[in-house]
This record gives C-alpha cells, structure tokens and sequence, in this order.
C-alpha cells in the first residue's frame, strides 16, 4: 500500500505542478495581451492566454471531479492519435501554400500587392509549416510510438506529453501568424522571433524529458536503433537552435531582436544550424522513422546491424560539419569553405549507408514492392533519400557550387529531399500507424494510396526536372558572355527564361497536394471505422496488431 | 545481436547521450569558434560606420517584408558577379549586419552594392509596382510602404539594443536618434549637418518625395540607396592596410 500512496502523492504534486504552470502562463498571456509594445505581442498574448486557459480550465475540471484523463495503463497512444492528425493537417496546409507561393512566381499578380499575402511573407509560411508543422509533427508523434513499442514502456509523465503536443501546436500558431504580420528575424528555417524560440525552447525540453525517460524505463535490456536516430535529433536540435537563435530583445514586451552575431560570425552559425535542421530534423529523425516502420512493414529485419552503428555514428558526427558549402565564394574564410565542401562530400558515405540499410531490409521481400504501395512509398523514399544525398555532396564542391548556388537548382535538390524523402517516408508511416492506432483491420483503401503514391511521384518528377532545367539555366545564363567580352543577359532576361519552368513546377507541386488530399480522405475513412473496400487485397500487417494472425512480434534487434 | 564495446552504449541511454553530445559538438567547435578570434576573418576597412536610425528602420522593413528570400546581399568572388554588380563583397561590410543578410537565393539580383544604381523616383515607382519599371518582374508590389507612417518611438532602444550586441552607438548618437530620422528623411534640413557628422556618407533627403512625412518608403529607400556605398572602391587597396 505504501507504494501506492507515494505513486498518489506523485500524481498530486504532477497535477499541482501542471496547473501551476498552466496558471503562470494564463497570467503572463494577459500581461502581453494587455502591456504589449506591439499589436503583434498583443495578439500572441492573446493566443497564449487562450491557450493556457483552455489548458488550466480543462485541468481544473478534472481536478475537482477526481477524473482520470484517461486509461492510464497499457502504450500512451491519444497523444499519438493527436499528433497524427495534426501531421495531416499541417501538411496538406504546407503543401497548399507551397503551391500558392510557387504560382506566385509564376504570375506576381498573385501577391495582391498586400503585405500578409505577399511572397516574403508567405515563404517562411511555407517552409516553417512543411519542415516544423508538418514534419515535427509526424516526427513527435512516431517518436512517441516507437519508443513505447521498442521499450515496452508507457510514455513517461501524465501532462507532460500533452505539454509537448499542445505546446508545439502553439509554437506552430505563434510563428505562422508571426510571419503574416510580418514578425521574422529573418535567419532562413529560424525565422520566428526570441518569446517563440523560448517558447520552443521549453516545449523541446519536456519533450526530450518524455523521451529519455521512456527510455529509461524500457523492459528491454537493449536501446533499439531507431531511438538512437530519435535521441540524437532531440539534443542536437536542441543545441542548434539554442545557438543559433540567441537574440537580444529591443523590449521584453515587444516582438523585434537582435542576433548577438554579425556578419560572417551570423552567417557561418547561421548554416550551421540550417544544413543541420536538414541534417538532424529532416534526416536523423526520419532515418528513425525509417528503421521502425521499414522493417515493420516489410516484416524483415534490419539488413545490417553493423551498418546502423557504424552509419549512425558517422551519419552524426559530419553532419555538423557541412555548413559552410552555403557559402562558397562568399567573405567567409576560405579555410572555413574547403573544410565544408570536404566533410560534404564525405558525408555521401554515411548517407549511402543510411539509405543501403533500408533498401536492403527489403531482401527476400521485393514483390511486396509490387502488391504493397504502403512499402513501395517507403521505400521510394529511402530512394530519394539515396538520391538527394548524392546530389547533395555533387552540389557542395566549389565549382559546382558557383554555378549552382543561388538558382532554383536547390529549390529542387531540397524539394527532392523533402518531398522525396520527408514527405513519402511520412505518409508510409501515417498510412501504417492510422490502423494500428484506432484499431482497424485494415486502411480504408488501397487503390487510394496506389492514387496517392502515383500522382505524389508524378508531382516530384515534374518539380525536381523542371528545378533542374531553370536553375542550370539560369546560372549558365549568368555567366554568359558575348563574342566581345560583354556578359550576355541583364538578369531580368534570365528572370524571364524562368516564367515556363515556374508553371511546370507549380503544376507539380498541384498534384503533390492533390495527392495529400487523397491521403487525408483515406485516412479519415479508415479512422471512422468505415468497412475498406479491397482489405483483401491488403497485407496482414495493415492491420493492428490484434487483428493479425499468430504471435505478435516485436521488430528485430 | 550487438556488436563488443557497442553493447555498452546500447544499455546505457546515458551514456549514449553523452556520446551523441560529444560527436556533435567538434565540428561546429572548430569551424565557428576561431573566426570570433581570428582577426583574418574581419579585415578593418575605411569607411564602414554603422546605420543611420533611417537606414536601420529601413533595414528592419527589408527584413520585415522577407526581401532577403529572393535577392542576396553578398557578391561572391567570381568574375561574372563582379562585372554584373562591382566588386566582390567584403566582410567587413557585414560586420554591423544583426542578423547578416547575405541571402541564399537569386530570384531578383544581388543588392549588395544597389545603392545609388537607381534614382529614387525609379525607387518608388518599383515599390509601388514593380512590373511598371521592370516589365518581366516577378517582385510583388508594395504599394502601401507610401502610405505608411514610419513608427520611430522606439528606435532609441533600437540603436541602444543594437549596441548591446557590438556595434558602436554612441550615446550621443542614441540621444540623437529621433532627430536623425526626421533630418535624413528632409522633415527638417537644419540637422542635417550633425547627421552627417555622425553618419559620414549618409543621404539626407526626402527619398519619397513627400518632405512633410516620414514614411515606411522614405526609410527602405535610404536603406536600398546606401546599400554598398560606405567603402570607396575607388581607394581601396586588396592587399595594403585599410583601417577604418
């Protein structure tokens, strides 16, 4: 009984703490709603007072009535839940701005000449909303996933994931509505100013304190792979974003800073921190998500075990290294660029790794590539990860670089990455968890996610060819010259050059998004429970566990 | 299965994250941390002086508006570059830069040296409608720069913030600031003397053509038009000293 009492006086303390907190920000929420220097902070005080209230209210409801939450015992999957159909959303919204920018480019008349739809705004919309909406949502989520299965542990803390996916989803709001009233700092992936960094700062905390302690309490004596991918994205995200965002505030109730670096010091963080959001956030992560859900789906284990170690730990270790190949042939010392575009194009060998795991998982089980497009979407995605890292590596030595650099031939390179790679290896998990998690036996449909791979493949064909075409164009263009010495084109000649390639990009990135509309439909069919119309034709593994046939069994170590 | 020593940071969270820590910290330690020291990194130029207030809120527009995503401010050492925009971008142009806006992107040209390129009138007409000087311009418009009111209540804190993080504000020139804006915007010519003194270079009129306000556009076109202007090419020698 003593046990018990002390597990009770833990949850009280938990639930103190929790409303305390949640009281703390209902308070600071109406002091920046009310002192704000700007209608901006106004505004986000606001949100935060919303959100906080309807935070406190709902915890105090249950307080009084002695309520659970919820069944406490068995995997902590409502979190999981939420996080999916946030991911769904957030990505369709992402993908749709995408495309209003991409038309944008197309035929400027789409700025409307005002200021909250204008592309400088709508950019950091777009990119904050695929990589940290849409992406840090399907990264938490299936963090929160794996951990549990892999541990065999419940999520660690009773409000505490909540906070996380509650907190994150504010973070989100704070910085999209931030970037339409014109609220940036302007440091491209870190564009959001220093209250919602803090903010961050403290949902990344708690969210890293879920994860290790889940961890911590595993029934199995071994840390699976996947978790290592996880854990070395939390921290060094952590690490990355602290650095690089450390900001002087003109007023504490105002929205505007300064970045204490200047110059050639800002800019060398800068991308230190930006190639290793795609290194440890739109890699790392994802290379966890992969080593869950590939072999799971595949129902095979890793290829390699050797190779993960090995690919991990130098996958980590050059990353961070690789910075400096964004600025090639700038003021940065040239020491600094020589080391970048060295370490850059060792990092193909790692990657390469990752991407041979993964494929290779696939042994003895390729014709699922055929009668599976759940496992064909991840492993096409594995695919484009092989491809984007390949290019990548090509794009940072020096003299390919100078003819590569500020063309729309890295709009492609990272739409190949992030629409290859990010998106598909996402949706393959999405397609995977939604029936494992509301208990279906199988997804709604099939053939849709045959539409949905299909049309999704043709729209990053079209987006990566044309991106290739009019950036190539375009930095050849730059440096043309006449037979008398004179450079050929006055630049907005090559603008012009680029108006064809535009709409096929955009035509592309329509049916990308037609294709995330699809998904949803899907899933939210599959979610509701309706009878799937080809489960049949479906592997045994779409269904949650307790619907397969014999033994269920925990993914290989 | 686990591989001999391997085992070991597989059972021990802990461990591996102290691991994971270590692995991730060398090498941003060694190629971020010696250009704080190395003096090589920044080379002193003459000429270099921090913004004016009008320029600095004009800066702050420029960053406001996202204009950093399509046009770059760093003219990279490369003779097609050169030719096109003048000569190659220094670092120490840079230097008062909170946050650098060297940009990553070219969907619109370089800016780094626009200053003085256009009139101000062609400044206007391009900000109110781009496609009206520039027929094949994919820039949105920003009609409504002209319309708006400039709010400097607060650019004292801004240029005291500012010197927080290092660059070299005066207190004279903090007193000064408000007075500094409406002297370089033409509200009031009579300061434009002690602006001068403090802001060597800086252009003092009203880049609007409406003298009687100080609008969101004066400030973005004093910005635009001493972008690249502070160090005289003419002058400026690659491998002698060229201290400010």
């Amino acid at each position: 009984m003593a046990a018990t009492t002390q597990r009770d006086e833990w949850k009280a303390l938990s639930d103190i703490f929790a409303i305390g907190a949640a009281a703390f920000l209902v308070v600071l929420g109406l002091v920046l709603a009310l002192a704000g220097a700007d209608p901006a902070m106004k505004f986000h005080g606001c949100l935060l007072l919303g959100a906080s209230g309807l935070a406190l209210l709902y915890m105090l409801t249950l307080f009084v009535e002695k309520r659970e939450p919820a069944d406490t015992s068995g995997y902590a999957d409502g979190v999981i839940r939420a996080g999916v159909i946030a991911t769904v959303i957030w990505g369709i919204a992402g993908f749709l701005v995408g495309d209003i920018i991409a038309w944008q480019l197309a035929f400027p008349a789409l700025n409307f000449d005002l200021p909250w739809t204008s592309f400088g705004r709508l950019r950091p919309l777009h990119t904050s909303a695929v990589i940290f909406a849409f992406g840090g949502n399907a990264l938490i989520a299936t963090s929160f996933y794996v951990v549990q299965r892999t541990c065999r542990a419940r999520l660690a803390g009773k409000w505490s994931p909540w906070f996380v996916f509650w907190g994150y989803q504010l973070f989100i709001v704070l910085a999209a509505t931030g970037y339409l009233l014109g609220v940036t700092q302007s440091k491209e992936y870190a564009e959001p100013e220093w209250y919602v960094d803090l903010w961050l700062t403290a949902v990344w905390v708690v969210y890293f304190l879920v994860f290790i302690a889940t961890v911590a309490k595993r029934k199995e004596p071994h840390v699976y792979v996947a978790n290592w991918f996880y854990l070395a994205f939390i921290v060094t995200v952590a690490i990355l974003h602290i650095v690089n965002n450390l900001a002087v505030p003109v007023s504490m109730l105002g929205t505007k800073s300064y970045i204490l670096y200047s110059g050639v010091q800002d800019a060398m963080t800068q991308w230190w921190y930006g190639h290793n959001a795609v290194g440890f956030f739109l890699t790392a992560g994802f290379l966890g998500m992969m080593y869950y859900f590939v072999p799971k789906r595949a129902e095979r284990p890793i290829y390699s075990y050797r190779l993960s170690v090995v690919h991990f730990w130098s996958l980590i270790f050059i990353y961070i290294w690789a910075g400096p190949h964004h600025l090639h042939y700038t003021a940065l010392p040239d020491w600094a660029q020589t080391l970048g575009m060295t370490f850059s194009i060792i990092l193909w060998m790692p990657s390469w790794g990752g991407m041979i795991n993964g494929l290779m998982t696939l042994s003895g089980a390729w014709d699922k590539l055929r009668t599976d497009p759940v496992i064909r979407m991840l492993i096409v995605a594995v695919a484009f990860y092989g491809m984007s890292t390949f290019e990548g590596p090509l794009m940072s030595i020096k003299s390919v670089n100078s003819l590569s650099h500020y063309t729309d031939w890295t709009i492609g390179h990272v739409h190949s990455g992030a629409l290859g790679w990010v998106a598909f290896i996402s949706f393959g998990a999405l397609y995977c968890l939604v029936p494992w998690l509301w208990h279906r036996k199988a997804l709604y449909s099939q053939r849709l996610v045959e539409w949905h791979f299909w049309i999704s493949t043709l729209g990053i064909v079209l987006y990566i060819t044309s991106m290739w075409v009019s950036g190539i164009l375009q930095g050849l263009m730059w440096r043309a010259y006449d037979s008398l010495g004179f450079l050929e084109y006055s630049f907005v000649e090559t603008v012009e050059a680029m108006h064809p390639f535009y709409i096929i990009r955009a035509i592309g990135g329509l049916l990308f998004v037609l294709g995330s509309f699809l998904m949803a439909y899907n899933l939210w069919r599959t979610a509701r429970g309706d009878q799937p119309v080809d489960a049949t034709d479906q592997p045994t593994v779409a269904a949650a566990p307790e619907f397969r046939p014999g033994e269920y069994t925990a993914p290989a170590e | 299965m686990s591989w001999g020593k391997h085992d070991v940071l597989e059972k021990s969270p802990m461990l591996m994250l102290v691991g994971i820590l270590i692995v991730v910290s060398i090498g941003g330690l060694i190629e971020i941390a010696p250009l704080f020291w190395l003096s090589s990194t920044v080379e002193k130029v003459q000429g270099m002086r921090p913004y004016s207030p009008l320029e600095l809120a004009g800066r702050n527009i420029y960053i406001r508006e996202g204009c950093y995503l399509c046009h770059s401010q760093m003219i990279r050492s490369l003779r097609d570059e050169v030719e096109r925009y003048g000569h190659y971008s220094l670092a120490a142009e840079s230097m008062y830069d909170h946050p650098f806006q060297w940009g990553s992107k070219r969907t619109g040209p370089d800016l780094a040296r626009v200053g003085g390129k256009y009139s101000d009138e062609w400044h206007r007409a391009h900000m109110i409608d781009p496609r009206s000087v520039v027929p094949e311009s994919v820039m949105p418009g920003y009609p409504f720069l002209a319309e708006r009111e400039l709010d400097y209540d607060d650019i004292q804190d801004q240029l005291k913030t500012n010197a927080i993080v290092g660059v070299p504000y005066t207190d004279e020139m903090i007193e000064a600031a408000k007075a500094d804006v409406e002297a370089q915007a033409g509200k009031n010519s009579a300061d434009v003397e002690a602006l001068l003194g403090r802001y060597p270079k800086a252009q003092a009129r009203s880049f609007d053509g409406n003298p009687d306000e100080v609008t969101e556009l004066d400030a973005l076109v004093a910005y635009m038009q001493m972008l690249g202007t502070l160090v005289d090419f003419a002058s400026f020698d690659e491998a002698g000293p060229n201290l400010r």
